[in-house]
């Protein structure tokens, strides 16, 4: 079982949360603009990456509020917890260092 | 001492080196990548194949699934490619020469509430129009079918009914591999473990010619990618997305008993499905982990939960130990039905997406796409489930009948 924590009320089980899938899609700005193969990727496609993804949670046992995880789909490790609307926490790495130095 | 052990038994195919092309490359050694390659030599007379895999032969879902087969599906599409499949599944032990324990001892989908009777007998009636042998059976025919089913009114979730579909039943999933693979063998195909597909190979003209693997490099005429739970890892090096999210799906097994359990027992609304395996021990599962997940494996809760489930439907398995748990990576679309035909990049052919269900699915499965690979055009049967449909809308939505029950 997964241990995450609420950016609200700390760590708890897993079962206290309802997954929600990928995080930071966006609702398209003009649907009518958009053709249906891309209405139907905005719909149906989402990323399915072995590794590192960002993803929602929602506390359905508690605050009952939405919040992000980044968590590693093979491992677990989480390395990041955000609440819904802040962008992905870019990971400490050298090559990003370097560009913000 | 080595000189007093028996000698290896005789192996079932060879273990060649890759050549360096072949006309055609599967991908994956489940199943589904077997049976397409079989059926390639088979129906069509194309035999230099190669199937590619990561791991060992079959050590995907091929020999982590429950090994339920049945063909009740709702919808006109599914029915049809998964009756297909039972057919063929009626005459492959005899036609492989092999007998992998097919037992066609029926399955129940129980219901429990007004809606679950409902749907169920919806579906004999779109099942029996579609050439489906499938009944409906009241609480005491439950019973007499399967004594040891809890059918006291006074349980919080009393059995209202069930669907039964006789034909359906299980087998020995390993074995299955094994009898495919024997066969491709027989045909020529080249079975190549330990090799994982890492890159494609593609022309000028964008088209995959090729593919790079942890063995070299491999020319192909066409890649047909049978690689289930990992197929967003292929298609992504690619830029190709596919409506597939990635899942840990649980099941477990008790000790040995003696048999007790005649037939197969499926419940949705409880949330767990049984079976006895000819060994004896039960083999239960439910659904899937709800996140996306690669390390086939996934969280305890849902064992417990699915425990529970059984004991309410079987107090008979009070006493029982649980004796193994494991996970897959199942594939999973928006609509539960399978991907199966042409991409947007040519020579890539695409089969995934059988998510909880593609067991019973194997011989079809690889029937039509064999034929759609020889072809260069979706098999009739596989037509409806071309990637297409998250385009034009027209889904083929299985939720029903295969969300719990596989
Ligand atoms: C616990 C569980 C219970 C299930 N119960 C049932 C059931 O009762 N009835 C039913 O009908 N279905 C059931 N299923 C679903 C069924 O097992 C799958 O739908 C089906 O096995 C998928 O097809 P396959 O056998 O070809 O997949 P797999 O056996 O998973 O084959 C895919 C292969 O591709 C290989 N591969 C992946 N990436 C690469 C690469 N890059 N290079 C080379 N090789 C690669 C993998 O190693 C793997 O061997 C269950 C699944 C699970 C996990
Ligand atoms: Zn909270």
């Amino acid at each position: 079982m997964l241990l995450i924590a609420c950016p609200w009320c700390g760590e708890r089980d897993e079962t206290e949360y309802h997954y929600g899938g990928q995080a930071h899609v966006a609702h398209p700005a003009d649907p009518h603009a958009l053709s249906d193969a891309e209405w139907g990727a905005y719909l149906f496609v989402r990323d399915n990456p072995k590794g590192e993804f960002a993803e929602r949670w929602m506390h359905a046992a508690g605050c009952r509020r939405w919040f992000n995880v980044v968590r590693h789909t093979v491992t677990h490790d989480i390395s990041a917890v955000y609440p819904a609307g802040q962008p992905r926490p870019v990971p400490p790495s050298d090559e990003h260092s370097e560009v913000t130095a | 001492m080595p000189d007093q052990l028996p000698e290896h038994p005789d192996w079932l195919w060879r273990t060649p080196d890759p050549k360096p092309s072949y006309d055609v490359v599967v991908v994956g050694a489940g199943g589904h990548g077997l049976a397409t390659a079989y059926y390639l030599a088979r129906n069509h007379g194309i035999s230099n194949v190669a199937v590619l895999e990561r791991g060992w032969l079959a050590g995907g879902n091929m020999a982590r699934n429950t090994t339920i087969i049945r063909s009740n599906y709702l919808c006109e599409e599914s029915a049809a490619i998964y009756e297909h499949a039972l057919k063929l599944w009626e005459g492959l032990p005899e036609e492989l020469e092999y007998d992998f324990l097919f037992s066609q001892r029926g399955v129940l989908n129980l219901a429990h509430t007004l809606q679950d009777v409902r749907e169920g007998t919806r579906r004999v009636g779109a099942n029996r129009l579609g050439g489906v042998d499938a009944e409906w059976l009241d609480p005491d025919e439950v019973r007499a079918f399967c004594p040891i089913v809890n059918t006291s009114p006074d349980v919080r979730y009393p059995v209202l009914g069930a669907t039964l579909q006789p034909r359906a039943g299980i087998a020995k999933h390993d074995h299955v591999a094994w009898a495919l693979a024997r066969k491709a063998d027989e045909h020529g195909v080249d079975l190549i473990q330990n090799c994982e597909v890492t890159g494609f190979v593609r022309d000028g003209g964008g088209r995959v010619v090729g593919v790079e693997t942890t063995r070299g490099r491999i020319g192909a005429g066409r890649v047909a990618l049978a690689a289930a739970g990992h197929t967003s890892t292929l298609t992504d090096l690619l830029g190709l997305r596919l409506p597939i999210q990635s899942h840990p799906l649980q099941a477990l097994v008790s000790e040995l008993l003696e048999p007790v359990h005649p037939t197969v027992v499926m419940s949705n609304h409880v949330h767990v499905y049984v079976s006895q395996a000819h060994k004896g021990e039960l083999v239960m599962g439910a659904g899937i982990d709800s996140y996306n997940g690669y390390g086939q494996r996934g969280s305890f809760h849902q064992i417990e939960h699915q425990m529970a489930a059984a004991l309410e439907l079987f107090p008979i398995f009070a006493r029982a130990h649980v004796l193994r748990t494991w996970g897959g990576i199942v594939d999973v679309t928006p609509d539960a039905s399978p991907i199966i035909g042409l991409t947007p990049v040519e020579n890539l052919y695409l089969n995934c997406g059988w998510g909880t269900g593609g067991f019973k699915a194997t011989p079809a499965s690889g029937w039509v796409y064999a034929d759609t690979i020889a072809h260069g055009r979706p098999h009739q049967l596989a037509a409806p489930f071309a990637l297409e449909r998250f385009a034009t809308g027209a889904l083929i939505d299985e939720h029903g009948a295969a969300a719990v029950a596989h």
